[in-house]
């Protein structure tokens, strides 16, 4: 068989893709308070160490709250222009949608420092809603990937066979084209939640005194007595991230299958 | 009114309407930023107040002090060696997936690669340093298996931990444009290089490669942009030798409380990675270019090879030459050769094959 | 009232930017009519169909709606239905939801548009299907289904976009004969888009063939086959030999002298474009071409040649027959029957032919 090393590469790369994930909950539930091996005994008790922590749960809240409001204002963004991109033909349009997804490809300390000394600049205190700015921004072009999938999966002449039955434009977005995008517009969500929730770098430039819950890490890293801790809540948010990741994947399925088309592949 | 209502109607208005959220928002948030901080590049700061008169002090600076010089470097150095390393390995495993694996299985491969991409970034690589510690994983089993005597000095808190964390962390992002390029190879052309006679290794260089380069283009763009500015890392696994120019710009700011030379830093982040990209983007042309034409197979090998020699060049002119006729002018020599290498492949080479 | 047409066409036209999509197409369509709009791609069928719809606002002219003036009126308002080229099946939705979804503000009951969805789905021959998933039809089902959404609504034109180009040829066939019923059931003008002549040739009571934004010619099928207007149109539908020809004007036809053939007596209606002050040519199909065999009676007119190739289609044969003194051979087609054999190349053959199966063109004309 002429496949076997290329499949045996491929085997041990999943492996080491995988390394640091696997270590997370060792580390979460092992006794010793050094984050080292040899292991010592399990127990439970950095999980129940996070209840206790006031700082943790502000974070977690700001982080949440950051998420969902990156992910309803940067889908909304991407929503009406991944369809002006995929719809409608207008001068500049290739200029005009690649500037906005110029995020995408711009070293993410870059959007950080310009949006910081801007703010600095305008007497603005950084705080949970420069946050959202700053998320949105770089979360918008991946709205708009996965809508612009949607939208070009969609048959146009659906729209059109509805408005030529009678309805209207308002209640064909309605009754035809929401349905359909409607997948697309939950895995936009939820990547849009998952970046956000995740992103360090803009949260810690912008977060003021109010930290998100990548920057409260950030702090702790610090402290070795309190790294045990952060592996229990590292493995909580691996399971969280990966339960989400499942339900996008569930969702983009159920959108082909809606569309009527084959599975041609992964996320982005 | 009714004529701009009706200019609404059209197909134009229409769009414009529907994209007009999203340009505005970029342009508040995007590219007013952006200019504000190529302003600041050109002011300059002693403690708290901003003198707004105009000047390259910083970019004289930043291009001559040894210190930033010396960052640059570095970060161009990692970021290349990120990039190297995990479009290297990544290609095989597109190479895998697109043509050893079961169609209906390629999706759960790909579900599979991107999941550790969407965890907690910080816990990602600060486990990298756990793994790679002295007394860590690594170091315990080699030792365990006698290969080693001690531990590895070498591969936590310097360079090498920051390229070996950063290639996995950004390994989804060159395996899926890979594979998507790759899919999209028609098989038959495969066997039609077969059958005009090509062995296995000459129809993967000739027909296969090619024709995958759009895709190993994206994976470059999409590793070595983000790896240049990146901060976590260099932070946490790079030690002292390791630090990179986002690490620069946040001291700028935030410590040395020196906003023009924080942006200028960016600025020049950004010119850099551009002109990086300009020359990927030509060098690759002209092999595309070259492979296609009666050189042919030649073309194949001739081509990395020059590629590989310029690269050398360059590296030479940056570390070595500044010593011998100064900064500016090694910089302006840099600058002259490899700009006019580039602007002469733009003009002459005929553009769009692959789309590159 | 009953008499005046359904659909008028004013001197219609559209502009894509610099791009001339239709140069003024005007045409009456008549009530219960099966209309063919037929031609290349890109010749603006579809973009006139989609204007009767609403779809495409034209730059100038009228497009008149049993009367009424369509300038502004909206598709959900025109008292027209489409059937989409990819039939645009709600792929959300089931097969009864698909069919009732036109009659949402119809005010018609639940228990009214049940029996109206299940009419609608019988007169397609779809009566068990009601409750499958879209996704899970043929493509032969979701015409059917696309049919029955657009008929339920009982419009006054149902437009179709080329409606059987993605169907296999045996399935193509039978939806042929079966929209040709269809159509004669329910009594409703048909408007087909169609690239396929021979599809327009036999589902169609009359057919424009348009050319770059112009009807070419607009008449009944064998008008259009036998009395093409001009030489685009009759290369475009089926196949004719052209012979150049000298011609000499006659009372009211010509005169035109055909090397192969001799003297051909044309009358007027076999001149559409006019004598031609120039060079001309006589336009023959290869039917309308007669290979003589062994014993058969000499007829009026006749002509002699050589067989250059032959290429046997098992129903039919087809000849390249130089004759004597013709520049270039000429394709004659005959049924294969009992008793008729079929000659081998290089055999010499005697044609019969007749001067009514003629048309005459100018030469290198330009398009219409």
């Amino acid at each position: 068989m002429t496949l076997r090393p290329l499949t045996l590469f491929a085997g041990l790369y999943l492996l080491v893709l995988y390394a640091p994930i696997v270590l997370l909950p060792l580390f979460a539930f092992n006794e010793g308070t050094v984050i080292a091996f040899p292991l010592q005994g399990f127990t439970t008790e950095w999980f129940g160490a996070l209840l206790d922590t006031p700082a943790l749960h502000e974070a977690t809240l700001n982080s949440l709250i950051i998420a969902m409001s990156t992910a309803v204002f940067a889908t909304t963004l991407g929503l009406f222009a991944a369809r002006a991109a995929t719809r409608y033909r207008f001068p500049l349009k290739g200029g005009i949608v690649g500037f906005i997804m110029l995020p995408l490809v711009l070293p993410e300390v870059i959007v950080a420092i310009s949006l910081l000394v801007v703010l600095m600049q305008v007497g603005i205190n950084p705080g949970t809603w420069t946050i959202i700015l700053g998320h949105t921004l770089i979360c918008t072009p991946f709205s708009i990937a996965i809508l612009q999938g949607s939208f070009s999966n969609m048959d146009k002449s659906l729209e059109e066979a509805a408005i030529d039955l009678g309805e209207t434009p308002l209640s064909t977005f309605r009754l035809v084209t929401l349905p359909l995008v409607m997948p697309g517009i939950i895995a936009s969500m939820l990547i849009c939640f998952t970046i956000s929730l995740d992103e360090f770098i803009i949260a810690f430039f912008l977060s003021g005194n109010e930290p998100t819950l990548p920057v409260y890490l950030w702090g702790q890293l610090r402290f070795p007595a309190r790294l045990p801790i952060i592996m229990a809540l590292g493995t909580i948010l691996v399971v969280l991230s990966i339960g989400l990741l499942v339900i996008a994947e569930a969702m983009r399925r159920r959108g082909l299958r809606r569309a009527g088309l084959e599975d041609t592949g992964g996320f982005l | 009114m009714a004529g701009l209502a009706k200019a609404l109607r059209s197909e134009a208005g229409r769009g414009y309407t529907l994209i007009s959220p999203a340009l505005a928002y970029a342009l508040v948030l995007l590219a007013a930023p952006l200019l504000t901080i190529l302003l600041f590049s050109f002011w300059t700061q002693s403690f708290l107040t901003i003198d707004r008169t105009f000047t390259f002090a910083n970019y004289q600076e930043a291009l001559t002090d040894p210190l930033y010089r010396a960052l640059m470097q570095r970060s161009l150095w990692i970021a290349g060696m990120v990039t190297l390393v995990t479009v290297v390995l990544a290609f095989p495993v597109a190479y895998f997936i697109s043509f050893h694996v079961r169609p209906d299985r390629k999706s759960l491969w790909l579900f599979l690669i991107t999941i550790p991409f969407w965890t907690s970034y910080l816990i990602r690589v600060f486990l990298w340093r756990v793994i790679l510690a002295f007394d860590g994983p690594v170091n315990g089993s080699l030792m365990g298996l006698g290969l080693i005597d001690e531990p590895l000095s070498w591969i936590l808190y310097n360079a090498n931990a920051v390229v070996i964390t950063l290639a996995h962390a950004f390994a989804p992002f060159a395996i899926l444009p890979i594979f998507v390029s790759l899919e999209k190879i028609d098989r038959s052309l495969l066997e039609a290089a077969r059958d005009l006679g090509e062995s296995k290794a000459m129809t993967f260089l000739r027909v296969t490669l090619p024709l995958a380069m759009p895709g190993v283009l994206a994976a470059v763009l999409i590793v070595f942009i983000p790896t240049v500015g990146d901060y976590v890392t260099p932070r946490l696994v790079g030690g002292s030798g390791g630090t990179m120019i986002a690490n620069m710009i946040y001291a700028q700011i935030f410590d040395l409380n020196d906003r023009p030379m924080g942006a200028t830093l960016a600025v020049l982040a950004m010119v850099i990675v551009t002109l990086v990209l300009l020359w990927v983007v030509t060098r690759l042309r002209a092999w595309l270019w070259l492979a296609g034409t009666s050189a042919g197979a030649a073309a194949v090998w001739l081509v990395p090879t020059v590629i590989v020699a310029e690269v050398a060049v360059i590296w030479a002119l940056f570390t070595q030459a500044p010593a011998l006729i100064g900064p500016i002018p090694a910089l302006a020599l840099l600058a002259g050769l490899t700009g006019a290498l580039s602007v002469a492949i733009l003009l002459r080479l005929p553009k769009g094959r692959f789309g590159i | 009232m009953t008499n005046a047409p359904i659909i008028t066409l004013n001197a219609v036209e559209k502009y894509y930017g610099e791009y001339h999509a239709l140069r003024g197409i005007s045409a009456e369509i008549g009530r219960g009519e099966f209309f063919s709009l037929l031609g290349p791609s890109g010749c603006g069928k579809t973009t006139l169909l989609r204007a009767i719809a609403g779809f495409e606002d034209i730059s100038n002219g009228h497009i008149l709606l049993d009367g009424r003036d369509m300038e502004g009126v909206p598709p959900n308002k025109r008292p027209t239905n489409l059937v989409f080229q990819s039939y645009a099946i709600f792929p959300h939705l089931t097969v009864v939801e698909n069919v009732g979804f036109g009659l949402r503000k119809s005010g018609l009951s639940v228990a009214e548009k049940r029996a109206a969805v299940a009419e609608a789905l019988d007169m397609v021959g779809l009566a068990d299907f009601g409750g499958r998933a879209a996704h899970a039809l043929s493509g032969g089902q979701r015409q059917r289904v696309a049919l029955a959404r657009a008929l339920i609504l009982k419009p006054k034109v149902l437009l179709l976009d080329e409606p059987l180009s993605a169907l296999d040829k045996k399935m193509r066939e039978q939806m042929q004969s079966e929209l040709r019923r269809l159509q004669r059931q329910v009594g409703i003008t048909f408007i087909l888009v169609t690239h396929d002549q021979e599809e327009a040739l036999i589902m169609s009571d009359r057919i424009a063939v348009m050319f770059e934004g112009g009807i070419a010619q607009l008449a009944d099928p064998q008008t259009l086959y036998r009395r093409p207007a001009s030489r685009t149109v009759a290369e475009f539908i089926g196949m004719m030999n052209f012979l150049p020809a000298k011609v000499t004007t006659s009372g009211g036809g010509a005169v035109a002298q055909v090397p192969g053939l001799g003297a051909v007596h044309l009358a007027a209606d076999q001149i559409p474009q006019g004598v031609p002050s120039g060079g001309a040519e006589i336009g023959v199909r290869p039917e309308s071409l007669t290979v003589l065999y062994d014993g058969q009676p000499a007829p009026e007119f006749g002509a002699d040649g050589q067989v250059t190739e032959v290429t046997y289609y098992g129903d039919m044969t087809y000849y390249d027959v130089l004759l004597d003194g013709a520049p270039r051979p000429v394709s004659v087609s005959m049924r294969n029957m009992l008793g008729r054999p079929v000659l081998d190349r290089g055999a010499r053959a005697r044609l019969a032919w007749d001067p009514r199966a003629m048309v005459l063109f100018p030469v290198a004309q330009t398009r219409p």
